[in-house]
């Protein structure tokens, strides 16, 4: 099995071609014996009875025809066992904090296989992060995927560490775990989430993968499964419940068109792959709740969209396979306004159900619902007072206009480490819906009118 | 019969394999776990296959069989209430032989083997039958009444016929000719099964859903299509549809869709009541769960397996609702593969086939006359995901030339919550004129003037939002102001339906109409009003007129709705001008 083959005909980007080989597995892990004595790792892409193609993790720098080529046999997989927690591993999880290597409990395939639709159980627990654009109008759920669409500049990484931090489901005790996986990111930002990691103290909670921005772009590929597949291990093996942070995305996504172009595919739009779809899902899709499991694997990942365009192949396409997206927003972080999420375009699928009486309150749903109509429209009638000034407005437009800012100032905008509890955001949310006249509340039920707004509260 | 080859080239799903000579589409087992895959290319000696499962690890030079028999679904009593993948393994099955993740190289039987159902036979010995006719009937669900036919091309005289509790795989007829008979029957799913008529659609479905009924009909029998951006409720609208339309059997193929979503499907339906029978909706629904990290090839069979099981309960009479969620989906698989074949891509990437292929499929669809002479009907209802939005894109645009109805929902009023987020103003369907027939007759005479009506002030006021954009609407005349509200009336009160509120849920059709003519009498009374000198802000501030906003989520409609009426009346009156 440990046969060495010397028959490399071709290098050609990250790809070796090797000929006159036995017959070799689809996926196989290869290992790769420089003429310098030093190994590289890669995966067998294509295989025929003539002509095998390997692409190499590290990149081919180095390589030449002299090169020995092993195949191992086997498909990649995972060393995976209870210790990783706290551990810092690379982005093809070997150990990089200077620990021992990991002693594995199981060896775990990182493609991982898909989840039989029929034992996923509908996520529904709420997830408290402390951030009221989300708690309030864009709930997220324990097993959900909801990617924070970004653009260069803007502050997700604060965002994506404040949720590390304070999420947590209200009424358990129990922390996340963290699984945080870098792709192509800096040094330096590197350097700032790990800063964050030990200040708090969620480390020791936490498994980090670093595949950082001059780390081969072809090991990015592997990254965000080695993270997921630690993911799944300690969230069903484990009962843990794991928060699974994948920055960035659109990294990602580059390293998957550099691989198409070298393989000289067909290239689909922009230059993506056509199958980027797929192979997305099986990233985003290892989300979830199995039924009669303890744990749980909810993922938040961070995307920056080229050029702010949500229509651009990654954020679009991952906006078909995510339940939702947090949308940052430029012109919220101008305002000086953190965290600057734009409501609007932002979406969270599943927080239909994990809202209401007994989750988080009663009147959420309504709440959420008559915040985003009069933000909405507020938002709308900003252009029309450009054109024609406020004094041409309705008294009702002029009301909701203001009510507008008053989202911004009030409801958008929190501390950096302000955790408000559900409620802190819900009475917030009626204390700037009060500002509204009544009848302009249409969509809340008059007996949570009763209850929760604060002219009847004082009354009752 | 089976003839061995073995494996040349692995490539992703693409395998190329040497040494059998197989007909396109046959069904070959693929290595030494026996992978299923099927043929979509031969080329000399080597033929091409994609296969349906994960192939990571499979060696060139591993075995290859050759079945003999394109891909095909098993039809008979035991479909309604399953939950399959895309190629006919039911969920249940493959989660008890290898537990909550999806292994490869398990088969598992469409259809249970051991499972005995009641036959009782129609036809008796002597009789002469052919294609499509049904010799016996078995009661499949409480309300559903399976009809055993004689598979499209068997006919004959029936020479022996049994009666009592048989499995699905026992004969329970032979044909003078030798022919035995089996409650099962396969067909390939790629071939429609035959009809002796296509007949026009003149129904309606009713959905329950008022601005599809009452803005934007499709007949039974017809095809739509739901385009929708990401977020903008398309999943919701399609459930809501498989929930309530008034068909005897649903089929929801939920084809590369998300993971969580089709669990919540696959948990609600079961626990959904029928509203006509009372009983478990999951009893006269068929579900095909392919999600977006199953295999693709599997994926891009899905849609054929669910529309070959509408196929065969359409033959036996019933009215059939398919839902297939998403089409894109399902054209980017056959992109995907194609892509892996190198083939010359057409428009983005698309094959060249792709508008061939969603015709075909769409083509399915239709209102017919069985061979055996009964009328029965499939409504095909396609979402699309336009990528970014954007309707130029070629699946939409292929899927618009064939269909006949078109919903369009629009993200801008889904972050307006206003749902469902159909735009009223580029949606259409073509059915309206060939159903106002029906209407006519079983709603009101008046229904598609009123519905016209609507249509024309919605029109009208987009027109004048324009306007208002520009100087704002305080500088409109009055009677320009009063037709924004009567269209905030119909926006609000009429177009939009809370999906997740217990009676908003679902209107009839009558509760449509009374909604609707409430409206229309406000906007008749406003105008009279108007005219006689009433100043518009009384005319505004009528609390029936808010009141009205609510009547829809009342128990007791009618009830609810005289009141606001009657109100109507008095605060006019008071107004006077009336």
């Amino acid at each position: 099995m440990t046969k060495e083959y010397k028959t490399i005909v071709e290098i050609s980007g990250p790809l070796i071609f090797i000929e006159k080989t036995e017959p070799v597995g689809y996926g196989e892990l290869v290992n790769i014996n420089l003429p310098d004595g030093s190994t590289k790792r890669g995966q067998v892409l294509d295989t025929s009875a003539d002509i095998v193609a390997v692409q190499v993790f590290e990149g081919t720098g180095g390589l030449n025809e002299e090169s020995g080529v092993v195949f191992t046999g086997e498909t990649i997989k995972l060393p995976v066992s209870k210790d990783m927690l706290g551990r810092i591993l690379s982005g093809s999880g070997e150990p990089l904090d200077g620990g021992p290597r990991i002693v594995p409990e199981d060896r775990i395939d990182v493609n991982g296989a898909s989840m039989n639709p029929y034992s996923r159980m509908p996520p529904e627990e709420f997830i408290q992060t402390g951030i009221s654009t989300i708690d309030g109008t864009n709930t997220l759920v324990r097993g959900q995927k909801l990617p924070i669409f970004s653009g260069s500049g803007l502050p997700h990484n604060e965002i994506a560490l404040q949720i590390a931090r304070q999420a947590k489901v209200p009424g358990s005790e129990e922390a996340f775990a963290v699984v945080f996986a870098a792709m192509g990111i800096t040094n330096e930002e590197a350097q700032y989430f790990m800063e964050d990691f030990e200040k708090t103290g969620a480390l020791e909670r936490a498994v980090v993968f670093l595949n950082l921005a001059d780390d081969p772009a072809v090991e990015r590929i592997i990254t965000p499964r080695m993270a997921l597949t630690a993911a799944e291990y300690l969230a069903y093996q484990h009962d843990m419940h794991v928060l699974v942070i994948l920055t960035d995305i659109t990294n990602y996504c580059e390293a998957l068109r550099q691989m198409g172009a070298a393989r000289e595919e067909v290239p689909g739009r922009r230059g993506y792959p056509g199958y980027m779809y797929t192979d997305l899902a099986s990233l985003y899709e290892r989300a979830g709740v199995i039924k009669g499991t303890k744990g749980s694997v909810t993922q938040f990942s961070i995307l920056t969209m080229p050029g702010d365009d949500i229509t651009h192949p990654i954020p679009d396409l991952s906006g078909y396979i995510t339940e939702g997206q947090i949308v940052v927003s430029r012109e919220l972080h101008r305002k000086g306004i953190y965290p600057p999420i734009n409501v609007l375009p932002s979406l969270s699928r599943l927080m239909n159900s994990g809202i209401g009486a007994g989750k988080t309150r009663d009147d959420h749903k309504a709440v959420s619902d008559q915040m985003y109509a009069a933000y909405a429209e507020g938002r709308d009638l900003r252009g029309l007072v450009a054109i024609v000034g406020k004094e041409a407005l309705s008294e009702r437009d002029q009301r909701i206009l203001e009510f507008a800012d008053l989202f911004e100032d009030r409801f958008v905008r929190q501390g950096r480490n302000e955790d408000r509890s559900i409620e802190d955001t819900l009475n917030v949310a009626w204390s700037i819906l009060s500002e509204l006249p009544e009848a302009l509340l249409t969509r809340v039920d008059n007996k949570f009118i009763d209850k929760y707004h604060p002219a009847h509260k004082k009354s009752n | 019969m089976e003839i061995k080859g073995e494996i040349y080239r692995v490539a992703g799903p693409v395998v190329t394999i040497i040494g059998i000579k197989p007909k396109m589409y046959d069904v070959v087992k693929v290595g030494h776990e026996g992978l299923m895959g099927e043929v979509i290319r031969i080329e000399g000696d080597k033929a091409t296959v994609q296969v349906y499962e994960d192939t990571s690890g499979i060696k060139p030079g591993e075995p290859v069989e050759n079945t003999g028999m394109s891909l095909s679904v098993e039809l008979g009593p035991g479909l309604l209430e399953s939950i399959y993948d895309g190629i006919q393994r039911p969920l249940k099955v493959l989660q008890e032989k290898m537990g909550d993740f999806i292994q490869r190289g398990v088969t598992a039987n469409g259809l249970d083997r051991d499972k005995k159902w009641d036959f009782k036979p129609v036809v008796s010995i002597g009789d002469k039958v052919k294609g499509g006719e049904v010799i016996g009937l078995v009661q499949e669900t409480e309300n559903i009444e399976h009809k055993i036919m004689v598979p499209p091309k068997v006919s004959g005289t029936v020479s022996e016929i049994k009666s009592g509790k048989f499995t699905v795989d026992e004969t329970i007829c032979v044909l003078a000719d030798g022919t035995e008979l089996q409650m099962m029957q396969k067909w390939p799913v790629r071939a429609p099964r035959p009809v002796s008529k296509k007949l026009l659609p003149k129904t309606p479905l009713i959905t329950g859903q008022r601005i599809l009924d009452g803005l934007f009909p499709v007949a039974k029998g017809g095809t739509a299509a739901i385009p929708g951006p990401f977020g903008s409720g398309k999943t919701v609208t399609q459930q809501q549809l498989a929930k309530w339309s008034d068909t005897d059997i649903v089929v929801y193929i939920g084809c590369g869709e998300r993971g969580n979503e089709m669990a919540d499907v696959l948990n609600e339906f079961p626990e959904l009541q029928d509203p006509k029978t009372g009983r478990p909706l999951m009893e006269r629904t068929v579900l095909i769960a392919n999600t977006s990290n199953m295999p693709v090839a599997a994926r891009e069979a899905s849609v054929y397996t669910g529309i070959t099981i509408a196929e065969y309960y359409r033959d036996m009479g019933y009215d059939v609702s398919l839902m297939a969620d998403s089409s894109s989906r399902w054209a980017e698989a056959m992109r995907e593969i194609s892509s892996r074949l190198e083939e010359m891509p057409g428009e983005e990437g698309y094959p060249a086939y792709l508008s061939a292929r969603l015709s075909e499929f769409y083509e399915r669809a239709g209102y017919v006359k069985s061979l055996a002479g009964v009328n029965g009907s499939i409504t095909v209802i396609g979402a699309v995901s336009p990528p970014g939005g954007d309707f130029s894109e070629p699946v939409t645009q292929n899927t618009l030339r064939i269909v006949k109805v078109f919903w369009a929902l629009d993200a801008k009023l889904a972050q307006r919550r206003h749902f469902p987020s159909i735009n009223w103003l580029t949606s259409y369907s073509l059915y309206s004129n060939s159903l106002s027939g029906w209407f006519a007759e079983n709603v009101a005479p008046d229904w598609t003037a009123l519905r016209d009506n609507a249509m024309d002030l919605l029109q009208r006021e987009s027109e004048l939002q324009e306007i208002v954009q520009l100087v704002g609407s305080d500088a409109l005349p009055e009677d320009q102001q009063l037709v924004l509200e009567i269209c905030r009336m119909i926006r609000e009160y009429f177009l939009q339906q809370n999906a997740y509120h217990p009676v908003d849920t679902y209107c009839s059709f009558d509760k449509q109409y009374k909604l609707l003519k409430a409206i229309s009498k406000y906007s008749d009374m406003a105008t009279t009003a108007l005219t006689a000198g009433v100043p518009m802000k009384d005319i505004l501030s009528l609390q029936s007129k808010d009141e009205l906003a609510k009547v829809k989520f009342e128990e007791d409609f009618d009830k609810a709705l005289d009141a606001v009426l009657k109100k109507m009346d008095s605060e006019f009156a008071d107004l006077g001008g009336n």
